[in-house]
């Protein structure tokens, strides 16, 4: 993912607790169905499971934890973002959780604004920033940086 | 990646194994001087890292190795008997060749000289045949006249893929003085038949130089081996040579006339090579033939997929057990059949004896008996013992630092060893053996033994056990593992400060490995550690708490108990087992994994141990033994304890594998905190 987010940029959009976000579509390895999942005692609730993606045991992190959203029970729409990301310079595969996916979509760079710091509900540096689309508003989130926070 | 391809960084590798069987070579030397096979292998040793260094830019090293190969050449053919001093300062010279390849910015070029001096001095020392060369190097060195020389030399035809330069060869000998530089070309096919790649010229150079003989002989340093060289010294008043038609016969024959003459056959014609030659090419063949280098990282890739393809496997048989289809089953089973072989195989491919781990250790012995004048012998035993190569590499520094306290602490100097009527020379023995799923490393001395007093009166000082609490000795020498902890009255440079014994204990820790200490006062101690076969695969027992599945670690689990529904209903207060008359503290898995999920009416107990130390954890139901591919877990649980890893069921679903030692801590904690209620009441 690159920081400046002047340019545009492939992005998969999803459905996190009726909010809709954008993840570069470059770090997304597949979408998987929901597959069993194993508790983690003792972890974080954010990161307390962990499933099987082929062969490779994989934390499953739930973003609406971290956006102070309702944990509602997975529905049939319900899917895991498979992402690989840079943590502390190694590469990490993590699952996220999505109430729903859309699509692949290309965001315009000149759409993006800055998260403006009123107005707000969540930690400002948990969001890159806001695209439009239409009437929608498109949060953009900062996955990095939401993984390193505990 | 790129380093795979680097020439530089094969040669560094190959380099580092070679000088490693070359110093054990040597060790073994020194007690057997005799031994010629010894002396063939390390001549070897020498002129294989001499010849690779030379092609990979290594001068500075081809050249020192030169120096200590020529010695070892004349130890080969009798003329100079090995003995101590000269293989001390051969194994001086061998760590000397690894800092020119390792660091040879770091290497101290008068440290070289040194070493070289005294090799001279040995190889000089009387009693030994002067060699031809030698003598006429001490000739020329004396004075040093300008003198003409002719120097006739024919590549090997396939020099130049080997990195030869001929032309290199010729500026270095024009450099040296006024040359006259001619090509014999009588070799050299038609046209049609002409490979470029091969070198098929001779050239026949009239040098007159001031440099002595050795100079020039340097110059073919890197080349010796596969070259037909003649360097004729050629009288001052009989320069017919230079101006004589090229001798059209092969091989070159000396000029007659010359006024005296140095022959430097480093090559007989090809039909007739030297035994040692034939040998090293019959070893070389050898070599290719029964090993091939991979690197280590393919093989955790292959190491991976078997594991995966064993899960896959397992999981197919589970849904072929409802099958009744015959022809399915008969084909589930050859698979079965076939990934248990191939996992196995690939286990084995890891596999390497530990006798290459073993083998370092006796140049430590010896220098450390030297540094602290004692006289001390080192056996080992179980060398073929077989143990996964990155749990040997790993093994490396524990096992330095316990044979350092050995040593150290341990044995005594000889007078105090005659004193207390024990022989003066103290002993370490190293052993390997298997014993079920785990291999037992001991390392045991003679010496004086732990001092449980001086143990204990250190540990109540740093507070780490009450005054006057009683421990079994098994307790008190784990203290022993305590960061800081060293009851060493004076520090030495080697051991004293503490550290080291606690390095030791993480470092078998992280590799699920256990330490046991025996100690019996002037008798001696004996360590023993117990390490799982493989980093990759355990053996673990799968049991169920509330709806979650969690493996143990099979090496652990000494045995399984039903919870007595007295324990069980008393929810608080004492958490303790009577295990066949002894206390064993207990951890409700179902309370520290907070389940919510109801209990099964009869509870279970897993009776775990590290050492004597034991904690029994209660789950709900035991499930069976699984054997397993150990994954590790992300990043984001690096803060979660109880846990060292993951695995994946048959099934495809993923299960915890617990950390033991995290567990036996914990449950030590609620057997320290009942303790004094126990002593009130």
């Amino acid at each position: 993912m690159t920081d400046s987010l002047s340019q545009s940029f492939e992005a998969l959009t999803l459905n996190l607790g009726g909010e809709l976000f954008a993840i570069d579509a470059n770090c997304v390895h597949e979408i998987l169905d929901l597959i069993p999942q194993t508790d983690v005692p003792g972890a974080h609730p954010f990161v307390d499971r962990l499933i099987n993606v082929r062969g490779k045991v994989v934390p499953l992190a739930d973003l609406r934890i971290k956006f102070d959203m309702e944990r509602t029970p997975p529905t049939i729409d319900t899917r895991i973002v498979v992402v690989e990301i840079t943590l502390d310079d190694e590469p990490t595969v993590v699952g996220l959780l999505a109430d729903k996916v859309y699509e692949v979509t290309t965001i315009g760079g000149a759409s993006i604004e800055k998260t403006p710091d009123i107005g707000m509900r969540w930690r400002p540096d948990f969001i890159r920033g806001i695209g439009k689309r239409g009437a929608d508003f498109i949060v953009i989130p900062d996955i990095v940086r939401i993984l390193s926070v505990h | 990646m790129t380093n795979r391809t680097d020439p530089a960084q094969i040669f560094r590798e190959e380099s580092a194994e070679l000088l490693a069987e070359l110093e054990s070579t040597l060790l073994l030397l020194e007690a057997r001087p005799d031994d010629r096979d010894l002396l063939d292998t390390a001549f070897r040793a020498l002129h294989t890292i001499k010849g690779s260094g030379a092609m990979f830019g290594f001068d500075a090293a081809a050249a020192f190795t030169h120096h200590l190969e020529s010695a070892f050449d004349r130890m080969r053919t009798g003329a100079l008997a090995p003995n101590s001093v000269l293989i001390g300062v051969a194994l001086a010279a061998k760590d000397h060749i690894r800092a020119l390849i390792e660091t040879p910015a770091l290497a101290d070029a008068a440290e070289g000289d040194r070493l070289l001096a005294l090799v001279a001095a040995q190889t000089d020392a009387p009693g030994a045949a002067p060699s031809p060369s030698v003598a006429s190097n001490l000739v020329q060195g004396a004075d040093s006249p300008v003198r003409a020389w002719r120097i006739r030399f024919r590549l090997a035809p396939d020099a130049m893929e080997r990195g030869t330069n001929p032309l290199l060869l010729l500026d270095e000998l024009r450099g040296l003085g006024d040359a006259t530089v001619r090509a014999v070309t009588d070799a050299v096919p038609p046209l049609e038949e002409l490979d470029p790649s091969r070198c098929a010229l001779a050239w026949d150079v009239t040098l007159t130089t001031a440099e002595p003989l050795s100079t020039i002989q340097d110059v073919f340093i890197f080349v010796m081996d596969d070259t037909d060289l003649t360097i004729d010294a050629v009288a001052p008043d009989a320069p017919a040579g230079v101006e004589a038609p090229p001798a059209p016969a092969q091989p070159i024959i000396p000029l007659a006339s010359a006024a005296r003459t140095d022959t430097v056959a480093t090559r007989p014609p090809q039909s007739a090579p030297v035994p040692a030659s034939g040998e090293r090419a019959a070893a070389a063949n050898a070599n290719t033939a029964s090993s091939i280098r991979v690197p280590a990282e393919r093989l955790d890739d292959l190491m991976d997929q078997v594991g995966e393809l064993v899960i896959a496997q397992a999981r197919l048989k589970q849904l072929i057990g409802a099958s009744t289809d015959l022809q399915i089953k008969s084909v589930a089973e050859e698979i079965e059949r076939l990934s248990n072989g191939l996992r196995d195989i690939t286990m084995g491919i890891r596999m390497v004896p530990i006798g290459s781990l073993f083998g370092r250790f006796r140049r430590l012995v010896r220098d450390l008996s030297q540094e602290l004048g004692k006289d001390v012998a080192l056996t080992m035993s179980g060398e073929d013992t077989e143990l996964d190569k990155t749990m040997i590499e790993r093994l490396n520094d524990p096992l330095i630092h316990i044979i350092r306290n050995s040593l150290d602490h341990g044995l005594e100097t000889a007078d105090q060893r005659s004193a207390g009527g024990k022989p003066p020379q103290g002993h370490i023995h190293l052993s390997a053996r298997h014993a079920g799923t785990q291999v037992l490393i001991t390392i045991r001395d003679d010496g004086r033994g732990l001092d449980r007093e001086r143990i204990r009166a250190k540990a109540e000082e740093q507070e780490l056990i009450q005054p006057g609490a009683k421990l079994s000795d098994a307790e008190l020498f784990q203290l022993i593992f305590h960061p800081g902890f060293s009851t060493a009255r004076t520090l030495t440079s080697l051991s004293g400060r503490g550290v080291g014994m606690d390095v030791v204990k993480r470092t078998i820790d992280a590799l699920r490995g256990t330490i046991d200490i025996a100690s019996t006062p002037n008798r001696g101690t004996e360590i023993t550690l117990g390490l799982p076969l493989t980093l990759a695969i355990i053996d673990g027992l799968l049991v169920r708490v509330g709806r979650g599945r969690y493996v143990i670690p099979l090496f652990a689990v000494e045995e399984c108990v039903e919870l007595p529904p007295m324990a069980d209903s008393r929810q608080t207060g004492r958490n303790f087992l009577n295990i066949r008359g002894a206390l064993v503290p207990f951890i409700r898995l179902r309370e520290s994994f907070a389940v919510t999920h109801p209990p099964d009416i009869y509870q279970k107990v897993v009776i775990i141990s590290t050492g004597e130390r034991r904690v029994g954890l209660v789950v709900d139901q035991v499930l069976g033994d699984h054997q397993t591919v150990i994954k590790s877990m992300s990043k984001l649980h690096a803060d979660v304890a109880n846990f060292s890893g993951a695995t994946i069921l048959g099934d495809g679903s993923v299960a915890l594998i617990l950390d033991i030692g995290q567990l036996v801590a914990a449950g030590q904690a609620v057997g320290q905190t009942v303790e004094p209620q126990r002593a009130a009441s």
